[in-house]
C-alpha cells in the first residue's frame, strides 16, 4: 500500500496563492497581474499585502500578456493570473511573440485547468493547454499535483529565469506532498516503486493513481508510481529507468490525449525504448456541465480508469 | 560631423538597398518613418548605443509594435553605434541577425522584443513603462504604431489600460499614412477619428500634420516629452506619406511589402544622395 496520507484536502489554486504571498515576502522583484480573477486565483492576499506590485489589467488578457513581457525588461518577475482557458488558446499569439520568442521572463499561472472546473462546461474546460504550452520552443511546463507541491513550484519558478507555464486546478484534492519538500524543475518523482508495470501521471491524476496503485496492490500487481509534474523539460531519464524494469506504462491526466503526456511518453518510448501504453485522457472530445467527479467519472480519467487501464496494458 | 539633416536621405539609401538584395521586405512604410527615426533616435532619445542592456535602465526606450518596417529600424540602430553598419548588408538572409521581422532571438543590439504579429507592442510598452515607475527611472517610453495596425483589439486593450491606470511616462507615434496592405485604410476598414478615440480612452493627443518634415517631427516629440508626467500617456497621430522620399514609391500601398527591381533602384538612389557613406 502506497505510504502518502491525505494532510487534508485542498485546491491546487490556493497553494498557488500561498506561493505567491510567501514570493511578495521573500523576493522583492516579484510582481503580479491578473485579468479580474483575482479571487479566484486566490491572488487577493498577494493585491492586498503589496498593492504596488500588483497589476489589475482588467478583462484583458492578450493586454496582460504583453505588459508582462514589457515588465521583464527592467527586471521584474511577473506572475500573470487566469483560467487555464484563457492563459492559452486565447492569448497564443501573444505568448509566442511577446514572451516565448522574445525569451521573456513571464510566469503564466492558470487556474481552473480541464474538466474539474465542473459546472461551468466545456468553454472553460480547456483540455488543450499542456500540448499548446510545450509545443512552444525554451517553455517551461509545470503541472503539479497538489496543494503543497503546487506552492513549492511557484516558489521555485521565482528562481528559474524563462517563460514558464504553471497550470493548477479549482476543486479541492488530497494534498500529500510533504510541506517542506522543494520542487525540482524537470525532475520527475517516483511516488511508489513497482516491478509490474509504471504509471505515469501529472496533476490532479497522481492521488488517483496512487489509489490505483493500491487497489493494484490488493490483486497481486506492482506498480510504480511516477509524478510528472514537470511536462517541460520532461525527464526521460526517470521514464526510461522506469520502463526499462516494468516494460510497459499507463499515463494519466486531465488533458486530451493528443498533446498531453500520454503523446510525451509514447514518443520517448518510442525513439529510446518501444513499450506498451495505454492512456487515461479525454479521447478528443470536448467537456461539459457537472460536478468534478461526475466528469471524471464520465470521461475515465479517475483511480477506477487507471486501474481498468493497468490490467489492459498487463495483458498486451 | 554629421548633421541630422544628412539622416534621411542615407537611411533610405539603406532601405532601398536593404530590401533590393534579398527582393523581399517593407521600403513603403520604413520610408515613411525615416524622419520619425532619425528625430527619436538622433536627437531625442536618451540612450547608450555602445552599451546595450535588455533592461535599460537609465535610459529612454523604443519598441517598434509595426515590426515589418524594420528596414528603417535596422538602418537607425546601425548608423547609431548599436552595430556595425555593415550587417545592414544581411538583411533577411539565411543566418543573418537582422530576421524579417525584429526579434531579441539572435540577440542583436538595440531590439528588446519581438514584433511583426501587429498589436503587441504597446501593451509591452505599458508594461515597460510601469517598471520604469517601480524602478524610479524617470526615463520614458516610446512606441511606434501604423494605422491600419489599430484595427487589432489588443490596441484598444492597452490602450484603455493606460489612460485609466495614468501610465504618463509613455508616448505613443501613430504612422498614419492611410495605408495597408489590401488598400487605403478608408477602403478596407474606416477607422473613424483616431484621435478622438484615443481622447476617448483617456490619452493626451497631438496631432503632426507633416511627418516628413524632420524638422516639426522632433519638434512634436520634444512637445510630447514636456506633456509627459501629466496623469495622461501622450499620443501623436503623425501624418505620413508611404514611400516617401522617391517619386513613383510616395504615396501609395503598392509599396508595403514590394521590393524595387534593379531598374528601380537605379532610380530611386539617383533621388536619395548618399550623405554618410554606403554600408
Amino acid at each position: 500500500m502506497h505510504p502518502y496520507t491525505n494532510q487534508g484536502s485542498q485546491d491546487t489554486r490556493s497553494g498557488f496563492g500561498a506561493g505567491l504571498l510567501e514570493l511578495g515576502r521573500s523576493n522583492p522583484h516579484v510582481v503580479a497581474l491578473c485579468a479580474d480573477l483575482t479571487g479566484s486565483l486566490k491572488m487577493d492576499a498577494f493585491a492586498k499585502e503589496f498593492p504596488e506590485r500588483f497589476f489589475q489589467t482588467g478583462i484583458a488578457e492578450a493586454h496582460m500578456m504583453g505588459m508582462a513581457a514589457g515588465l521583464t525588461i527592467g527586471g521584474w518577475i511577473p506572475f500573470t493570473g487566469t483560467f487555464a482557458n484563457f492563459s492559452t488558446g486565447r492569448v497564443y499569439d501573444q505568448i509566442r511573440q511577446s514572451i516565448a520568442y522574445s525569451d521573456k521572463n513571464v510566469k503564466i499561472c492558470a487556474s481552473h485547468a480541464g474538466l474539474t472546473l465542473g459546472e461551468d462546461g466545456a468553454t472553460h474546460q480547456i483540455l488543450e493547454d499542456i500540448g499548446l504550452m510545450k509545443m512552444l520552443p525554451g517553455m517551461t511546463v509545470i503541472v503539479p499535483a497538489d496543494y503543497n507541491q503546487t506552492k513549492a513550484a511557484t516558489i521555485a519558478l521565482a528562481a528559474h529565469h524563462g517563460p514558464a507555464y504553471l497550470r493548477f486546478g479549482r476543486p479541492k484534492v488530497a494534498n500529500f506532498t510533504p510541506a517542506d519538500k522543494p520542487f525540482v524543475i524537470g525532475k520527475a518523482d517516483v511516488l511508489v516503486e513497482g516491478t509490474d508495470l509504471t504509471i505515469a501521471a501529472t496533476g490532479h491524476l497522481v492521488w488517483e493513481a496512487l489509489e490505483a496503485s493500491n487497489t493494484l496492490a490488493a490483486q497481486g500487481i506492482s506498480a510504480e508510481v511516477i509524478n510528472f509534474a514537470t511536462i517541460k523539460p520532461f525527464d526521460t531519464e526517470a521514464l526510461l529507468k522506469s520502463v526499462t524494469k516494468t516494460g510497459r506504462v499507463v499515463t494519466a491526466e486531465e488533458h486530451q490525449r493528443h498533446g498531453g503526456l500520454g503523446d510525451l511518453v509514447a514518443q520517448t518510448l518510442g525513439m529510446h525504448r518501444p513499450a506498451p501504453i495505454e492512456m487515461v485522457a479525454v479521447n478528443d472530445s470536448f467537456g461539459e456541465s457537472g460536478t468534478p467527479a461526475q466528469l471524471m467519472d464520465k470521461y475515465g480519467l479517475n483511480a477506477a480508469a487507471i486501474v481498468e487501464a493497468a490490467l489492459r496494458v498487463r495483458n498486451r | 560631423m554629421a548633421s541630422i539633416y544628412d539622416y534621411p536621405s542615407q537611411i533610405r539609401r539603406d532601405i532601398l538597398r536593404m530590401v533590393h538584395k534579398p527582393q523581399s521586405g517593407h521600403p513603403g512604410g520604413s520610408m515613411g518613418c525615416t524622419e520619425f527615426f532619425t528625430a527619436l533616435y538622433f536627437d531625442v532619445l536618451r540612450h547608450n548605443p555602445s552599451a546595450f542592456t535588455m533592461d535599460g535602465r537609465g535610459e529612454d526606450l523604443f519598441f517598434l509594435s509595426n515590426g515589418h518596417i524594420s528596414p528603417v529600424l535596422y538602418s537607425t540602430l546601425a548608423r547609431s553605434g548599436y552595430f556595425p553598419v555593415s550587417e545592414l548588408s544581411t538583411f533577411r538572409l539565411i543566418n543573418t541577425r537582422l530576421q524579417g521581422h525584429p526579434t531579441t532571438h539572435d540577440g542583436l543590439p538595440g531590439v528588446r522584443i519581438a514584433s511583426g504579429s501587429l498589436g503587441q507592442g504597446l501593451s509591452v510598452a505599458v508594461g515597460a513603462a510601469q517598471a520604469k515607475k517601480l524602478n524610479g527611472d524617470k526615463h520614458l517610453v516610446y512606441t511606434l504604431h501604423g494605422d491600419g495596425e489599430l484595427q487589432e483589439g489588443q490596441i484598444w486593450e492597452a490602450a484603455m489600460y493606460a489612460g485609466a491606470k495614468k501610465v504618463d511616462n509613455l508616448i505613443a507615434t501613430v504612422d498614419a499614412n492611410g495605408q495597408q496592405i489590401d488598400g487605403s485604410t478608408d477602403e478596407v476598414l474606416p477607422m473613424g477619428d483616431l484621435g478622438a478615440k484615443f481622447a476617448a480612452f483617456g490619452w493626451d493627443v497631438m496631432h503632426l500634420e507633416h511627418g516628413n518634415d524632420l524638422d516639426a517631427v522632433r519638434a512634436a516629440l520634444r512637445e510630447a516629452g514636456t506633456r509627459t508626467g501629466q496623469g495622461k500617456p501622450v499620443v501623436i497621430i503623425m501624418k505620413t506619406a508611404m514611400g516617401h522620399g522617391v517619386d513613383f514609391m510616395a504615396g501609395t500601398h503598392k509599396w508595403h511589402g514590394v521590393a524595387p527591381n534593379d531598374d528601380e533602384l537605379a532610380r530611386a538612389l539617383a533621388q536619395c544622395p548618399e550623405t554618410l557613406g554606403d554600408y
